[in-house]
C-alpha cells in the first residue's frame, strides 16, 4: 500500500483495513502474550505430555476399540490438549481482559470485533497444533506408535476444527464469571469431561456409571471422532458425534451472547 | 447558521435499576476547545462519557460523535480514550502494546514516537506487567494517543499520580490542545478542571447544575471568603448578611459570602472579641461547594463511600490538599 492511498483513506476518514492483516498481527501479540505466561503455556502444552507419558507407560500396551491403548492416547491426549488450550485461551482470556477493561479500550477503538475473536481463535489453533505435534512424537518414541500422514492430517484437522465447541464454552465462561473464579470453573468443567469421556483413560474401563454419562459430554463425541481418525473403533457413527459438537457449539454461543448482554450494561465505571 | 459539535449528549437519560445515573444531559463539545466534566463520584461523569464513546446506549436522548455514530468508525478513527482501566496484559511490552493499537488506526503515529511522547522511551521493551503506576498510566496515555486522534477523551487521567507527575500530563494535555484538538477531561480535581478548561461542566446527582469558563464558575460564589477566630456559634454565623456556607478551619472559621462588606460588618458588630480577620477571593473548590450546597469532600453524595470534589493543592493558599476516595490506583503503589 502507497503513502498516497494511505492519505486517501484517511481524508475520507472511512478506511478500509486490511482485516488480514489486522487478524495476523493481533493473533502474533496474542500468542507472545499468552506464551510469557507460564501458567497457561505450561499447563496446556506440558501436561497433556506429562500425562500421556504417565499413563502411557501403565496400560499403553492394552488394547481398547481395536487399537493398543497408547495409540488411542495420542488422540485422546491430543484432544485434552486441543481443548484445553482454546477452553483456557477464551475462558481466561475474555474473563481477564473484560476485568481490566481492556476489552473497553478495544471496544472504543476502531479495531473490528472480529479481529479479537479471530485473534484468539488463531492463536488456539496454533496451541493446539503444537501440543498435536508434541503428543505424536512422544507417542512415536516412547510407545512406538506409527501413525500414517493423511490419517495424522485428518486427526489435526478433527481436533482443530473440532475445538470450537469448547471455545464457546470458554467464551460463555469468560462473559459470565470475573477473572480470578475463571480458571476455578474452567478446571471444575475441564477435569471431571476429561476423565469422564475417557480422555485420561479408554472409556471401555472406566466405572459403567461415567460411562452412562460420556455420551452427553461433548468432550466424548469430540475424542469418538479423534480416536476414529487414526483406526480404532468410534462409538456410534462419526456424523453423530459431529452433529453433537454443532450442536454444543451453538448451545454454548447463545448462552455466551447472553451473558454478554447481561455484562454489557454492567461495566461501566 | 446551526452550530456543529464535536460531540454531543442531547437529553441523555441512563439508569442503572434505580439509580439515575444520567437526568436529562445535554453536554455539547465544541471543536478544539477542552471541557473538562467535573463532579464527585458518583455524579455521572464516566458514564456520561461512556455514552458519548458509544460504551453504553442511552435509555432516552441522543448521542453523537462527529456528527455519525459513536458507534461508526468513521467517528473511532478520529476519537483517542484514556478510560479508566486497572490494566492491559501485563505480558506484553510497551511497544508491542503500541503496535498492536497502531494497527487499528488508518493513520496512525510512528510507534516510537507515540512512544517517546508519552515519555516511556527508556523502558519501551519493558513488559506492561512491570512498569510502575506512573509508567502505566503513561502507557494508557501513548494508546489514545497513537491513533493521532482529533478528539481525546481522558476519563480521570491523573487519579494517583503525584503532584510533579500531574503537571507533566498537564504540560502533554495543553499541547496536544494547542494544535486545536479538542479535549474531553472528566475529574474530581478541581485544580486540574481551573488548569486546563476552557470550560467546565459541572455535574452532580446525574444533572448538569453549572456550567461556564472556570472564572464564570469561581464568579458564581459571590467571590469572597471571609476568615476569622470568632465565638459566634456556627448557627448564628450562618444567618449573617450574605453568607452561604460555614465552615471551621482551626481555630478559624470560613465564611462563604457574596457581600464581604456587609458580612464583615455585621460580624465586627456581634462579636467584639473576634481577631485574626481576613477576606480573600474564593477557589473553584468553594465555588463547587457553593453550587452544590456544601457537598463536597466530607459528604460523598451517593454513599459510594468514595469521597467527593477534590481540592488537589488548591490555588491561592497553598494549602496541600487532601486525596480521599482512593482509587484503585492509588492503592497500586508507586508513581514514577
Amino acid at each position: 500500500m502507497t503513502t498516497a492511498t494511505l492519505a486517501a483513506e484517511a481524508a475520507d476518514a472511512r478506511p478500509r483495513r486490511n482485516l488480514l492483516g489486522l487478524v495476523l498481527s493481533e493473533t502474533k501479540f496474542e500468542f507472545l502474550k499468552l506464551l510469557r505466561i507460564p501458567m497457561y503455556s505450561v499447563a496446556t502444552l506440558a501436561f497433556p505430555l506429562m500425562f500421556f507419558l504417565l499413563f502411557g507407560s501403565f496400560y499403553g500396551d492394552a488394547q481398547t476399540q481395536g487399537v493398543t491403548v497408547a495409540r488411542y492416547m495420542v488422540a485422546t491426549f491430543g484432544a485434552a490438549g486441543v481443548l484445553s488450550a482454546a477452553l483456557f485461551a477464551f475462558g481466561v482470556g475474555v474473563a481477564s481482559e473484560r476485568g481490566q477493561g481492556w476489552m473497553r479500550l478495544k471496544r472504543v477503538s476502531p479495531m473490528p470485533p472480529a479481529a479479537y475473536f479471530l485473534a484468539k481463535i488463531g492463536m488456539a489453533l496454533l496451541f493446539g497444533a503444537l501440543i498435536v505435534v508434541a503428543i505424536t512424537l512422544a507417542g512415536a518414541v516412547t510407545q512406538g506408535v506409527r501413525v500414517a500422514f493423511l490419517d495424522w492430517l485428518s486427526l489435526l484437522g478433527v481436533l482443530l476444527l473440532g475445538a470450537f465447541p469448547f471455545a464457546s464454552l470458554g467464551l460463555a465462561i469468560g462473559y459470565m464469571v470475573g477473572p480470578n473464579s475463571a480458571p476455578v470453573v474452567l478446571n471444575l468443567l475441564y477435569m471431571p469431561m476429561a476423565f469422564a469421556s475417557g480422555l485420561w483413560m479408554p472409556v471401555e474401563i472406566l466405572p459403567p456409571v461415567v460411562q452412562g454419562i460420556a455420551p452427553y459430554l461433548p468432550t466424548f463425541h469430540y475424542a469418538q471422532l479423534a480416536v476414529g481418525t487414526i483406526g480404532a473403533t468410534p462409538f456410534g457413527d462419526a456424523a453423530r458425534h459431529a452433529l453433537y459438537l454443532l450442536a454444543f457449539t451453538l448451545l454454548f454461543l447463545v448462552v455466551a451472547y447472553v451473558a454478554y448482554r447481561r455484562d454489557e450494561g454492567k461495566t461501566y465505571g | 447558521m446551526k452550530e456543529t459539535y464535536v460531540a454531543q449528549l442531547e437529553r441523555v437519560t441512563k439508569r442503572y435499576g434505580d439509580v439515575l445515573a444520567l437526568d436529562e444531559v445535554t453536554l455539547r463539545v465544541r471543536a478544539g476547545e477542552v471541557l473538562a466534566v467535573l463532579g464527585p463520584n458518583g455524579a455521572g461523569k464516566t458514564t456520561a462519557v461512556s455514552t458519548l464513546l458509544g460504551l453504553l446506549r442511552p435509555d432516552e436522548g441522543a448521542v453523537s460523535l462527529f456528527g455519525t455514530s459513536p458507534n461508526d468508525v468513521s467517528a473511532k478513527v478520529r476519537v483517542g480514550a484514556m478510560l479508566q482501566i486497572s490494566g492491559v496484559p501485563p505480558t506484553l511490552t510497551v511497544r508491542e502494546h503500541v503496535t498492536a493499537f497502531a494497527a487499528y488506526y488508518p493513520a496512525p503515529l510512528a510507534v516510537d514516537d507515540a512512544i517517546a511522547l508519552a515519555g516511556l522511551g527508556e523502558v519501551a521493551n519493558r513488559q506492561y506487567g512491570k512498569l510502575s503506576g506512573g509508567q502505566k498510566q503513561r502507557l494508557h496515555f501513548a494508546l489514545a494517543m497513537v491513533g493521532d486522534p482529533d478528539l481525546l477523551f481522558l476519563d480521570e487521567p491523573t487519579t494517583g499520580l503525584d503532584v510533579e507527575s500531574r503537571r507533566d500530563f498537564w504540560r502533554q494535555v495543553r499541547s496536544f490542545s494547542a494544535e486545536g484538538r479538542t479535549v474531553v477531561l472528566t475529574t474530581h480535581y478541581l485544580e486540574e478542571a481551573d488548569a486546563l478548561a476552557d470550560r467546565i461542566v459541572l455535574l452532580d446527582h446525574g444533572r448538569v447544575i453549572a456550567e461556564g469558563s472556570p472564572a464564570e464558575i469561581k464568579a458564581r460564589t459571590g467571590g469572597k471568603v471571609v476568615k476569622a477566630v470568632t465565638r459566634l456559634a456556627p448557627e448564628r454565623l450562618a444567618d449573617l448578611p450574605g453568607v452561604s456556607r460555614v465552615e471551621r478551619v482551626g481555630t478559624a472559621t470560613e465564611l462563604y459570602t457574596g457581600s464581604a462588606e456587609a458580612t464583615v460588618r455585621a460580624l465586627l458588630a456581634a462579636d467584639d472579641g473576634l481577631h485574626g480577620l481576613e477576606v480573600k477571593g474564593a477557589t473553584l473548590e468553594e465555588a463547587f461547594l457553593n453550587i452544590t450546597g456544601g457537598h463536597g469532600p466530607a459528604d460523598t453524595g451517593r454513599g459510594d463511600g468514595a469521597g467527593g470534589v477534590q481540592a488537589g493543592t488548591t490555588p491561592g493558599d497553598g494549602r496541600a490538599g487532601t486525596t480521599r476516595g482512593a482509587s484503585r490506583a492509588d492503592r497500586e503503589g508507586v508513581y514514577a
